[in-house]
C-alpha cells in the first residue's frame, strides 16, 4: 500500500503563504495605529440581519438555516423573531450606550423591513452588504459569473431599497471562493470582514482591505455553539478588552480592535439582552474604548497606512 | 505494534498502584511541560484518500484564516506569556513552516523551546503511507528542523494525529526518543518497538485547548480552572511517583484575546506553586530514563 507519490510532493513550499491572496506580516511588529482621540480600542459592533427563506437553497447551507421537515415554522420563525423584536432591543440598546455600530445585512432585509433600515440610518449606523438573502452563499461550487452576478445584484438590491451604497462585504458564515476577493473589488466594495486572521486591518493584495470579524468573540459561537450564557459571553468580552487595552497601554498607545459580532435572534432574547446592555453600559464608560462603525475603522487605518508610506517615501 | 491484532501490543501493563518511585529534579513531584502547535495548514491541499483536510470547499476561509492567526498574531502573545512565567515551549512543528514563516519558528527558537516534528503539513495525512513515504516524511523533518534550528529532533507528534502501523517502530529506528501519540498515562512509560527504545511521553487531548474549547465548549476560565485542577491533583499524587502535565495548546486558540488572560492566571498558579519542575519534553524523558533504565 501506498499513497500516491503527488501526495509527497509539496510545491507551494516557500517562504510566504501557499497561495497569492495577501501577504504575511506579524501584528507585533507593524508601526502602531493610532485611534482618534487617543484610544487604544476600537469596538466594533457589527449586527448581522438575515432573512431564511424558508425554502433553504444556495451553494451550502447557512448556519442558523432550516432544519425540519418542510415546513419548518419553529426556525423560520424563530430566526424572524430577530428582525421584528430582537434587532429593536439592540437600537435601544446602542442608542443608551451612545454608539454607532455596524449592519452587515442582507438586501432581502432591505426590502422587506423598510422601517428596520430607516431607524438604523437615522441613529447613524453603517450597512454592510450581506449577500440577497441566507440562500446566498458563495463557494467554489460556483462560476464566477454567477457568483459576480449574486454579488452585483445584493448590493443593487441594497442601494435601492436602503438608499445607501455599502463599502464592506461580508459573506454567510464568511466562506468564498477562489475568486470573491476580485469580485467584490471589481463591484466597487472597500473592504470585506470574512478572513479571521488578523485583530487589525489589513490589505489584501489586490488592493480590498480586510476588516477581520473574530468568529471567536461572536455571539453566535458562544452562546449558539458552545452553549454558554450570555453573562459568560459578557465576561469573556470583558476579559478581551481588558487584554487588548493592556497590550495597547504596553506599545505606547498602539490601537487594538475588538469585533463584536451579534445576532438579533441569539442576543436579543429578552433573557439574553440585558447582559448586553449591561456590557456596552461598562465597555463605553472605559476611557480606551472607541466604539466606531466599520467604515470609520477603515478611514483611520487607511489613514495610517497613508502616512506610514509618505514616511517610508521620505527616508 | 501488532499489525491486525486486537491488542496492538503497544506497551505492557502497569498498575498505577505501586510503581517505582520517580522523583524530579529539586524534588518536584509533577513534571510540566508546555507543547504549542505550531503548524501551517495548506489552503488548498492534495486530497488524501481516507480523510478531507477542510470541511468545505476549497478555500476554507474560516478554517484557514483562524489558523493563520497564530502566524500572524496570537503565537507571540501565548509565547510572551509563557516567558513570563518561565514556560519553555516544547513545540509540535509542522516542519513547512521552516519555509512558509520562518520568523515564527526562530522567535520559538530564540527562547530556547525544544522541537519535535508533527509532520511536513497537518493537512498532509499518514494513513496509507508506504514505508519509504514514511521514512521520507521522517528524513524531512530531521533534515528541515536541524537546518533551520540546529536541533536534532527527538519527538514525534503524528501529522494531524495520523499514523501508520510502522510509525513508532520507524520514529526508534531513526534515533528519536520519545512519542506524544499515546495517551494510555500520567506517567512516562515504555513503548514496545522492533528495535531500540522509545519512550512514551504524556501529551493530552483531555486538557489539550482544542478538547478544552469545541469538545468540552469550555469558557476561557474555565479551561484556565480545568487546567489548575489538573495540576492540583497530579502535583500531589506526584509524591508517591512523579507524575507529568502537558499543556498541549494551539496559539490561535489560547493566544485569543479573551482566553490569554485567564491561561495566564492558570500559568502564574502552576509556577508559584513549587511542587512543579517545568522542563521541555526531552528533559523529561532523560530523568525518567536515567532513574528506571527503561524498566519503568
Amino acid at each position: 500500500m501506498a499513497l500516491d507519490p503527488a501526495y509527497l510532493e509539496y510545491p507551494h513550499r516557500r517562504h510566504g503563504y501557499d497561495h497569492e491572496l495577501y501577504d504575511w506580516s506579524c501584528l507585533h511588529t507593524r508601526a502602531p495605529v493610532r485611534w482618534p482621540d487617543g484610544k487604544t480600542v476600537a469596538v466594533w459592533l457589527c449586527v448581522s440581519l438575515e432573512w431564511f427563506p424558508i425554502v433553504p437553497g444556495g451553494p451550502f447551507k447557512a448556519p442558523g438555516h432550516m432544519q425540519t421537515a418542510y415546513p419548518d415554522f419553529r426556525h423560520y420563525t424563530a430566526r424572524d423573531y430577530g428582525n421584528r423584536v430582537g434587532v429593536w432591543r439592540f437600537l435601544d440598546a446602542f442608542a443608551a450606550a451612545g454608539v454607532k455600530a455596524s449592519f452587515a445585512t442582507n438586501a432581502a432585509i432591505a426590502e422587506r423591513y423598510p422601517e428596520l433600515i430607516e431607524a438604523i440610518l437615522a441613529d447613524g449606523h453603517e450597512i454592510i452588504a450581506h449577500s440577497t438573502d441566507m440562500n446566498g452563499t458563495i463557494d467554489s461550487s460556483l462560476s464566477r459569473e454567477a457568483e459576480s452576478a449574486l454579488i452585483g445584484e445584493a448590493i443593487a438590491r441594497i442601494v435601492r431599497a436602503a438608499g445607501v451604497r455599502p463599502s464592506g462585504w461580508l459573506s454567510i458564515a464568511r466562506q468564498q471562493s477562489w475568486n470573491t476577493l476580485d469580485l467584490l473589488k471589481e463591484h466597487g466594495l472597500a473592504y470585506c470582514c470574512d478572513w479571521v486572521n488578523d485583530e487589525l486591518p489589513y490589505r489584501f493584495r489586490n488592493g480590498l482591505v480586510s476588516l477581520p470579524l473574530n468568529h471567536e468573540l461572536s455571539d453566535r459561537q458562544i452562546v449558539a455553539v458552545q452553549q454558554k450564557s450570555a453573562e459568560s459571553w459578557a465576561e469573556s468580552l470583558t476579559d478581551a478588552f481588558d487584554w487588548l487595552a493592556g497590550e495597547g497601554r504596553a506599545q505606547g498607545g498602539a490601537g487594538r480592535m475588538l469585533p463584536v459580532h451579534l445576532t438579533p435572534y441569539i442576543m436579543g432574547l429578552p433573557y439574553r439582552i440585558d447582559a448586553l446592555e449591561r456590557w456596552l453600559a461598562a465597555i463605553a464608560a472605559r476611557d480606551e474604548a472607541w466604539f466606531a462603525p466599520g467604515n470609520a475603522i477603515i478611514a483611520a487605518w487607511e489613514s495610517h497606512e497613508q502616512a506610514q508610506a509618505e514616511e517610508a517615501g521620505r527616508g | 505494534m501488532q499489525e491486525g491484532a486486537p491488542d496492538p501490543d503497544l506497551y505492557d501493563y502497569h498498575p498505577y498502584r505501586g510503581r517505582p518511585k520517580i522523583t524530579w529534579p529539586g524534588g518536584k513531584t509533577v513534571a510540566v511541560w508546555v507543547a504549542p502547535n505550531l503548524e501551517y495548514y495548506e489552503i488548498d491541499p492534495p486530497l488524501h484518500p481516507s480523510r478531507k483536510a477542510w470541511p468545505t470547499l476549497h478555500p476554507s476561509v474560516v478554517g484557514f484564516a483562524h489558523r493563520d492567526h497564530s502566524n500572524r498574531v496570537s503565537h507571540w502573545r501565548m509565547a510572551e506569556v509563557m516567558t513570563k512565567h518561565g514556560f519553555p515551549g516544547s513545540v509540535s512543528l509542522s516542519v513547512a513552516l521552516c519555509q512558509h514563516h520562518p520568523e515564527v519558528v526562530e522567535d520559538a527558537r530564540a527562547r530556547g523551546w525544544e522541537f519535535f516534528s508533527h509532520g511536513i503539513y497537518n493537512t498532509r495525512y499518514a494513513y496509507g503511507m508506504s514505508e519509504a513515504q514514511e521514512r521520507a516524511i521522517i528524513e524531512d523533518s530531521i533534515r528541515t528542523v536541524m537546518e533551520a534550528t540546529g536541533q536534532r529532533i527527538r519527538g514525534w507528534l503524528a501529522p494531524a494525529l495520523t499514523h501508520t502501523p510502522r510509525t513508532l517502530d520507524l520514529i526508534a529506528e531513526y534515533g528519536f526518543t520519545y512519542t506524544c501519540d499515546l495517551y494510555h498515562d500520567d506517567q512516562v512509560q515504555e513503548v514496545k518497538v522492533r528495535r531500540g527504545r522509545l519512550a512514551s511521553i504524556p501529551y493530552s487531548l483531555e486538557v489539550n485547548d482544542h478538547y478544552g474549547f469545541f469538545v468540552y465548549n469550555m469558557s476561557p476560565r474555565e479551561y484556565a480552572e480545568a487546567l489548575i485542577r489538573q495540576y492540583e491533583r497530579l502535583a500531589a499524587e506526584g509524591a508517591r511517583s512523579g507524575t507529568v502535565m502537558c499543556i498541549p495548546l494551539h496559539a490561535y486558540l489560547i493566544g485569543q484575546p479573551h482566553r490569554i488572560g485567564p491561561f495566564e492566571q492558570a500559568l502564574r498558579h502552576i509556577a508559584a506553586d513549587g511542587r512543579a519542575w517545568i522542563a521541555r519534553a526531552g528533559e523529561i524523558v532523560d530523568h525518567w530514563r536515567a532513574q528506571t533504565g527503561g524498566q519503568g
